[in-house]
């Protein structure tokens, strides 16, 4: 079976004739039913604009999605799809991408289905880098079930199960996939259709799991969450913090910057006032991912002056790839099953 | 060499018991081995704490391994061994219980020691006092003679100690004339990698033949003669590897790439072990963060076009049953493996029970059938796991296949299949449209089954999922008919499949009133409690389930046709309710939740009491 989802061109299956595929082609004839005016409409446009680029039929994608709102996703793809069940998407779309290398497997989550519920099926294919793209919508919310707080709401949030605000302290999804050694771990926004597709474009020449956590606003239950960085009228131009491999880490139109402070933290600084040596230039291709861990805690929410972009982009063994492999290697030394050998191998006597 | 006397027996029942760390069960698995290869029938059964190693020599410490061997044909392990070898005073206390009166026993007089005995909770040694006297005792200093025999060799004196349980092997050995060659044969490629560990287990083993055969405390060894079984090649096989092999050969007569995920639990971890060891025949084993992922993997797995299986135990069936309601809803083949412990919770994780039937007939959500199966026998468990596959496969449906910790480690002759002759299994796959308006993921064929449409063929994308789905599109439907008339045909799927079993196999008896109903690993007792309670001269007749649901179709005129139903189960009655509450007739149990098999005795006498 071919290699997918590394954006390298591919037939539609019939003898080379190049694919040439349009968003209306990975359009489902289902109504789409988000609430009106919810980002999620957003990203919809933005994979389905995106994913005729990858020049991969649309019988070769596959969608998988968990609960929540992000969840419906799925039907909306004209692609092949597995509705899950809640935070085991990552779960069931191992098994997929493990089995069948031929696919191109993404995750549809969000906050709550991917940090909360299904928190261990996340870090775990994270950790075995399997070949799946997973974009987590964060909306800090619990929409579907209409409005209590997420594993990624800020604390002191008042929502319907936290009157008196919330106690939990929230995850930092970024450094959480960072921590959990995951060899692609990006950020973007909903409403930036090109830094969007930017983001998508990175995580499927990825090899191996590429997490994208996806600000998303929740208009009805969480309006304006990431206003500081999606809304220019709150700042978005001088609040986002653009990472690009290789460049120095500046923004608000070059007027602030990210350098290394004392004691080795990083921090944010006046661009004219900072010499350029103390400037950070971000590399998201090593494998020391403390830098990228540091850029992930440079807010402590999306409040404040935060990084978009690719954080981190790595070469690690994908899972499925080194399945296959053991599977070749012990064909080769034990040569194929044959179930008769099997069966009488060991001590076996006659019966006359 | 005096020559001594050879008595034949028809059976022998003998348990080998001592310390977590004496060896007990690979000491049992040997004598096993040369005993299958000697052509007698057996049965076995291991019993061992769930600690790995409990502090020495304590009776939460103990581990067992009983053997029933015989010239004729056998079926369970046997309720009373005749013959007990405690290796210490904690194996003693423990097992002494169980060995018949007049009963043999072989104690370890090097264990016998003031520490041992305190921490076993003998105040006085029982080899010193009559306690004993119902038994042949025999006192073989074990420790000390293979200390000896090692003597010369350069291996240490802990080293030497512990091939004891060797010589315990060849002295048992001698007594029942088991084969040597198999044994030694076997020590020799074990450790072809340390010589001097290797040279101590062989002079342990020949130590402890040479002591029964020369010493004057055994008088004469037996003879258990081969029984003759139907002609062909046999080999020992546990119900844990049979049941793998059952999915390999699933996979192999499917041409179904097999996905096995799994979460370490005892007592299925061994279907995990074995598997990922079968990778040339394109096996994929995934040990997965926890059950939960496990089972979703295999049905992502499934999606994709494998063979896609989970295997747990009572615990793990809890976590995974969301993810079994999502396999029923998406209609997708699955097969999920549960070998039954004691439960509830974390119970008893090493000890048998079979009380996972009302779990795996009702332990989701909603209304969720599923077709159950459930395993007989060791080799029984190989025939369960490919009619497993073949019902998910052509019903497009998760199916659950029910051992128990028993049947998993118990081993018995098997008579090898012939592999080319085991039927194949059609996956049938969806090739194109199957309707005017293009492909319908949820239109059924004459199976109620619906397409299984692999991503990666052209023009049958479609979209599955846990939300109620619209009858033939399979679009999200939230309307009222469609959810009942959906209902409704998720259960007639599963009904449908009693068109499509064997029907219940009846061992009748003219003139018999009471007919014994069993399910999963109870059937070698039953079978051996009802031969007792003929020859007594009583009519009794007995049937047992594979199929749990559906049932076999003649299984209401079956139970309605005897006065009497009597179920035996290692449950409180699970079987039992069902049977009550599906065909209306007053079945009473026998019901046994002790973390070990009924006794064929207990059983029969049961039996001989209700007929009166």
């Amino acid at each position: 079976m071919n290699e997918a989802g590394n954006g390298q061109e591919q037939g539609d299956g019939r003898q080379g004739r190049p694919l040439t595929l349009t968003k209306k082609d990975f359009t489902s004839d289902q109504e789409v039913r988000w609430c009106p005016g919810c980002g999620d409409y957003a990203i919809l446009a933005a994979v389905q604009g995106f994913m005729p680029e990858l020049g991969l039929p649309t019988h070769q994608t596959v969608f998988v999605s968990g609960i929540g709102c992000s969840g419906r996703f799925t039907y909306y793809m004209d692609t092949y799809g597995v509705h899950g069940i809640h935070g085991r998407a990552p779960a069931i779309a191992t098994g997929l991408a493990t089995s069948r290398r031929d696919l191109s497997v993404w995750v549809i989550t969000g906050d709550g289905d991917a940090l909360s519920i299904g928190g261990n099926h996340l870090i775990h294919c994270l950790r075995r880098n399997v070949n799946l793209k997973i974009l987590m919508f964060n909306n800090q919310i619990y929409g579907l079930t209409k409005g209590q707080y997420s594993p990624t709401s800020e604390e002191g949030k008042v929502t319907k199960s936290t009157p008196f605000g919330s106690l939990d302290h929230p995850f930092n999804p970024v450094a959480l996939a960072l921590g959990a050694e995951a060899s692609f771990v990006a950020r973007t926004i909903d409403n930036d259709r090109h830094h969007l597709t930017e983001v998508l474009r990175a995580a499927a020449q990825h090899r191996g799991a590429a997490f994208i956590e996806i600000y998303q606003n929740c208009n009805v239950f969480n309006d304006g969450a990431f206003d500081a960085l999606r809304d220019k009228q709150h700042g978005a131009q001088q609040n986002q913090i653009r990472l690009e491999h290789g460049q120095p880490v500046v923004f608000d139109d070059g007027r602030r910057c990210v350098r290394v402070g004392e004691n080795g933290r990083l921090e944010i600084a006046e661009a004219a006032s900072t010499p350029q040596e103390q400037i950070v230039v971000h590399d998201a291709h090593q494998d020391d991912p403390t830098l990228a861990f540091q850029l992930a805690h440079i807010s402590t929410g999306p409040t404040q002056p935060t990084c978009i972009g690719v954080f981190r982009d790595t070469a690690r063994p994908v899972y499925g790839e080194a399945m296959e492999a053991q599977i070749e290697q012990a064909t080769d030394r034990l040569g194929a099953g044959d179930l008769g050998n099997l069966l009488h191998s060991g001590d076996t006597w006659q019966v006359k | 060499m005096v020559q001594k006397a050879v008595e034949e027996k028809e059976r022998v029942v003998v348990r080998f018991a001592g310390d977590s760390g004496d060896g007990m069960q690979l000491t049992g698995d040997r004598f096993t081995n040369a005993t299958a290869m000697l052509g007698n029938d057996l049965a076995t059964l291991p019993d061992f704490p769930a600690e790995i190693r409990a502090p020495a020599g304590t009776l939460a410490g103990v581990s067992a391994f009983q053997i029933h061997f015989a010239s004729r044909d056998i079926l369970t392990p046997g309720d009373r061994p005749n013959v007990l070898v405690a290796m210490n005073p904690a194996a003693l206390k423990s097992n002494i219980a169980s060995l018949e009166k007049g009963g043999t026993l072989i104690v370890n007089e090097d264990a016998f020691i003031k520490r041992n005995l305190e921490k076993a909770g003998y105040a006085e040694n029982p080899l010193e006092d009559d306690s004993l006297d119902a038994y042949q005792v025999f006192r073989v200093p074990m420790t000390s003679i293979t200390v000896r025999a090692t003597e010369g060799l350069e291996v240490t004196k802990k080293d030497a100690e512990r091939s004891k349980n060797m010589f315990a092997l060849g002295l048992v050995s001698w007594m029942y004339g088991r084969p040597t060659d198999v044994t030694i044969r076997w020590i020799e490629q074990k450790f072809a990698k340390k010589p001097e560990i290797r040279e101590a287990n062989l002079a342990a083993f020949k130590a402890g033949y040479n002591f029964g055969e020369t010493t004057e405390l055994f008088a004469h060894s037996y003879e258990v003669k081969p029984f003759q079984a139907k002609p062909g090649t046999y080999r020992n096989i546990s119900g844990a590897t049979a049941l793998a092999w059952g999915l390999v050969a699933a996979s192999v007569k499917s041409g179904l790439p097999l996905f096995y995920a799994s979460y370490p639990i005892t007592p299925a971890s061994e279907l995990l072990h074995e598997l990922s060891r079968r990778k040339n025949f394109g096996v994929r084993t995934l040990q997965a963060e926890d059950e939960i992922a496990a089972a979703g993997a295999a049905l992502g797995a499934a999606f994709g076009g494998s063979l896609g299986v989970t295997g747990t135990s009572g615990p793990g069936m809890d976590l995974k049953s969301e993810t079994v309601g999502l396999a029923v809803t998406l209609e997708l083949p699955m097969i999920v493996v549960d070998v039954q412990r004691a439960g509830p919770s974390t119970g008893m994780p090493t000890k048998t029970e079979a009380s996972d039937l009302l779990t795996a007939m009702f332990g989701r959500h909603g209304e969720s059938p599923i077709p159950i199966v459930a395993s007989s026998t060791p080799g029984n468990c190989f025939d369960t796991a490919l009619e497993a596959a073949r019902i998910a496969v052509k019903y497009r449906t998760p199916v659950i296949l029910l051992s128990d910790t028993f049947l998993a480690n118990s081993s018995e002759p098997w008579l090898i299949p012939d592999a080319n002759s085991l039927p194949q299994v059609e996956p049938k796959f969806a090739t194109g449209p199957n309707d005017d308006r293009g492909f319908m993921p949820y239109k059924r064929d004459e199976n109620l089954a619906r397409p299984w449409a692999l991503p990666g063929t052209p023009g049958l994308e479609h979209r599955v999922g846990g939300l109620e789905k619209e009858d033939v599109t399979g679009n999200i439907s939230y309307e009222a008919d469609n959810h009942e008339r959906m209902t409704h045909l998720r259960a007639a799927k599963v009904a449908k499949i009693a068109d499509d079993i064997p029907s219940l196999q009846v061992d009748h008896e003219e003139g018999a009133e009471l007919l014994v109903l069993g399910w999963g690993s109870t059937y070698g007792t039953i079978t051996a409690a009802v031969r007792r309670v003929r020859a007594e001269g009583k009519k009794v007749a007995s049937a047992h389930l594979h199929h749990l649901n559906p049932w076999p179709k003649n299984t209401g005129d079956v139970v309605r046709s005897y006065p009497k139903v009597l179920i035996p189960e290692m449950n409180t009655g699970q079987l039992l309710k069902l049977i009550r509450a599906e065909f209306l007739v007053e079945a009473e149990g026998f019901n046994k939740v002790q973390g070990q098999p009924i006794f064929a005795e207990e059983l029969a006498n049961d039996i001989l009491r209700r007929l009166g």
